[in-house]
């Protein structure tokens, strides 16, 4: 087994003692990947494995949730049952998935606290170890940490909030803006637009709720660390970010689960609203351990002028589905889907991207980089469609693959509807393999082996890491390092 | 003299790749402060013989003996060969697309020299000073290894890093083709002032008398079909140059 895997995302890494010491009790706990230790359960609230009308509608009403979000879950879950499974994608591995053997609803915690220091010692220590708390208060305008279904902490800075920024985990939007959450929520990814959407939408728990009123910047970005603990959970979380006309918000996405031997489930929506002159932009570095299955409906739609971008890293999980897509609805919109997706053993990272150019004028940009190695498998997966009405768009696909040994595969399913004629395309895709000459070259500069191929692997993701903040950037590289390692034959 | 250890020592080496031998018994041996060159027709070795002294994986060594100063380097690592002094101009440097040119610079003087080498201000100094001697734009910093470089260009990005790692051995494996001019004279007195008289030495791979002209080698080797057929002073050069190599073809 030569995976090694270590998350401190969002950590400063010059605190090397710690995060060293950190890595040892992991290893010493799992194996190779660094997020891999798991803390004993202390669950408050625990639903039995299996999924019914019954089970969606108790945890609708543990929420106290208003009629009419239970009768969306009603109907998403009559939805849930009723689809087949995706068809694309692994539908084998999709087909391992017993629905019956998840757990849908599990608290651990009877509250979301503002002070680290009021939530529970063992969920505490799990997000120190991330280097949650340490990010936070180093470049961070808010932080939302949920474990298992909840958000345990929840903080936003001051000067945002009383701009009016709304920064809350999705149950307290639903409790505390009810019209807001009811003006917005399935109108960007509606329950029947597939089974997985629809299963979030029947049991939805925790994920963030976010607006951003009219001209506010917020400078830093705003972070969500999501984290399963127990064996055999299913995660739903729901986030909504709506921002107003001529915003802006960076929020960003990190996720991590224990090393198991059976199979968890995550399976998230996200909708952005980007109204007029705004711009989100929406990060993710996804680590999530082998044996979880990661299949995230993630959506945003753009209005006049409005740029919505998806930087989306997939490092972990056994099976990711996940095309992040933006609706391009308004004249002048712009859309960028920026992906790297790296499969190791026993991985496959069916990722990609889906923009829709609605409107005139409108930009999308997508870049693709995906790594094969140790008999991993990486697909990239898009659709770009341009309606008839729309004229004078752009759009511009790029994805290259590269493949680290015989034993990996990249795939490209690349689609493009186009309706318009005035559009202009750019489609460019490439497949490289790393040569033992390039590696050789590099030796030569006294470069090991391992560090001679992290630093091909590293340049080869530079696009979308020169995209993230520079604390992500350097995790992201140590993390590559740290994939390599061992990976000489 | 006679009994100084050689900087380079290869003895009756024999290599070879997927099983065909390529070396058929070199030997070769370079002083300190001595500069070689080895001539020969293409495909007679001579890249075979940089990379089997840099410790390209591909290659096979079947016999024969390569030390450095008395160390013995084939059972070394090529970043272990880097580290202990040894340094190859590629007669093809390689790209690597998102390696930036600076980071690779300071991350490779930090391998092979150590750390404190590439911190501060003595690295940003010799970095400015060796890119001005050089008439490397700064820009080029910035940019990607030998990504859409031009020949001339991965070629005095070669010497720029020779310059900077400082190497006990230098091979030079046909820096001088694809440079102009001006760059051959710029590298041959780079060399001649980094290996004449200190305790260094180079070995220059070349077809042409041009840059052997400027940097006087004190020895010229011709490597045909895999051995060493002839071995003389800068005049076998220019001979080669006049005559071509059949005349040795038979020796
Ligand atoms: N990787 C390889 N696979 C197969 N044959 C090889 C390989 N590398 C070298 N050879 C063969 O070994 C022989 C010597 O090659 P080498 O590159 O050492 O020649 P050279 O003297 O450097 O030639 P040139 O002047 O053209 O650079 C050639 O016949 C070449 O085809
Ligand atoms: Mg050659």
């Amino acid at each position: 087994m030569n995976l090694k895997k270590r998350v401190t995302i969002g950590s400063k890494i010059n605190n090397l003692g710690d995060n060293m010491a950190i890595n040892e009790e992991a290893r010493d706990a799992v194996g190779d990947y660094k997020a891999g230790w798991h803390d004993p359960e202390n669950s408050t609230i625990r639903f039995d494995f299996g999924l019914s009308e019954k089970v969606v509608r108790d945890i609708s009403a543990l929420k106290e949730e208003p009629e009419w979000m239970t009768e969306y879950r009603v109907k998403a879950y009559n939805q849930f049952k009723d689809r087949p499974m995706p068809s694309w994608g692994n539908s084998e591995v999709l087909q391992e998935i017993d629905f019956e053997k998840i757990c849908y609803y599990l608290r651990s915690s009877d509250s979301t606290e503002k002070d680290w220091e009021d939530v529970p010692d063992d969920i505490r220590n799990t997000f120190d170890r991330l280097g949650i708390p340490e990010a936070e208060q180093k470049w961070l305008s808010g932080v939302t940490a949920q474990y298992e279904s909840e958000a345990v902490y929840h903080s936003i800075r001051e000067d945002l909030e009383s701009q009016g920024v709304i920064f809350l985990d999705m149950d307290s939007g639903l409790k505390s803006y009810p019209e807001l959450v009811k003006k917005w929520f399935c109108s960007v990814v509606p329950y029947t637009d597939n089974k997985f959407a629809a299963l979030n939408t029947a049991v939805w728990s925790g994920g963030s709720f976010i607006y951003v009123p009219k001209g506010v910047t917020v400078e830093m970005p705003v972070q969500a660390y999501f984290r399963i603990n127990a064996k055999n959970m299913g995660q739903f979380e729901r986030t909504l970010i709506i921002a107003d006309e001529g915003s802006s918000i960076h929020y960003v996405e990190g996720c991590t689960a224990p090393t198991y031997s059976t199979d968890s489930l995550h399976s998230a929506v996200v909708e952005l609203v980007a109204l007029p002159g705004s711009h989100i932009r929406y990060s993710t570095i996804q680590n999530w351990s082998a044996n979880v299955y990661n299949l995230v409906t993630k959506r945003g739609i753009a209005h006049e002028n409005a740029t919505i971008e998806w930087v989306d890293g997939n490092i972990g999980s056994k099976l990711t589905m996940k095309y992040p897509a933006v609706i391009l609805k308004g004249e002048g919109a712009h859309a960028e889907v920026i992906s790297v997706a790296y499969s190791g053993k026993g991985q496959h990272q069916d990722a990609g991207a889906k923009i829709h150019h609605l409107a005139s004028n409108t930009t999308s940009k997508i870049l693709s980089k995906s790594i094969s190695k140790n008999g991993g498998r990486g697909s990239y997966r898009g659709l770009v469609k341009v309606s008839p009405k729309a004229e004078n768009c752009k759009l511009n696909v790029v994805c290259d693959a590269l493949i680290l040994d015989e034993d990996s595969r990249s795939d490209t399913y690349p689609t493009m509807e186009v309706s318009n004629p005035s559009a202009r395309c750019e489609h460019e895709a490439s497949v490289s393999k790393v040569s033992d000459d390039q590696i050789f070259y590099l030796m030569s500069r006294g470069h090991s082996e391992e560090e001679a191929l992290a630093m091909i692997v590293n340049g080869f993701f530079e696009p979308f890491t020169k995209e993230l903040p520079m604390e992500y950037a350097v995790e992201l590289n140590q993390l590559m390092a740290l994939e390599m390692e061992g990976s000489i034959g | 003299m006679g009994s100084q250890t050689p900087l380079l020592n290869i003895e009756k080496l024999h290599a070879g790749i997927d099983g065909v031998e390529i070396l058929k018994g070199i030997d070769l041996k370079i002083n300190e402060g001595e500069i070689h060159a080895i001539m020969g027709r293409n495909g007679s070795g001579k890249t075979t013989t940089a990379n089997v002294v840099m410790g390209h994986p591909d290659y096979e060594v079947d016999s024969g003996k390569v030390t450095l100063s008395g160390t013995d380097l084939l059972n070394l690592e090529p970043w272990e060969r880097a580290r202990s002094g040894v340094f190859l101009s590629f007669q093809y440097p390689q790209s690597v697309p998102g390696l930036q040119v600076g980071n690779f610079l300071r991350k490779s003087v930090s391998s092979v020299l150590g750390e404190d080498f590439a911190k501060g201000s003595e690295f940003r100094d010799k970095l400015k000073s060796s890119i001005e001697e050089l008439g490397i734009p700064r820009s080029f910093l910035s940019r990607y290894v030998n990504d859409g470089f031009s020949g001339g260009e991965k070629k005095r990005f070669e010497i720029l890093q020779l310059m900077l790692l400082r190497p006990k051995l230098a091979i030079l494996d046909e820096t001088d083709s694809g440079l102009d001019i001006d760059g051959i004279k710029t590298v041959a007195a780079g060399i001649k002032a980094s290996i004449k008289g200190t305790t260094s030495g180079a070995l220059i791979i070349t077809h042409y008398s041009r840059i052997l002209e400027h940097v006087k080698p004190d020895k010229v080797h011709v490597l045909i079909g895999g051995e060493i057929v002839a071995t003389g002073g800068y005049e076998l050069a220019i001979e080669l140059e006049e005559k071509g190599y059949d005349w040795l073809k038979n020796k």
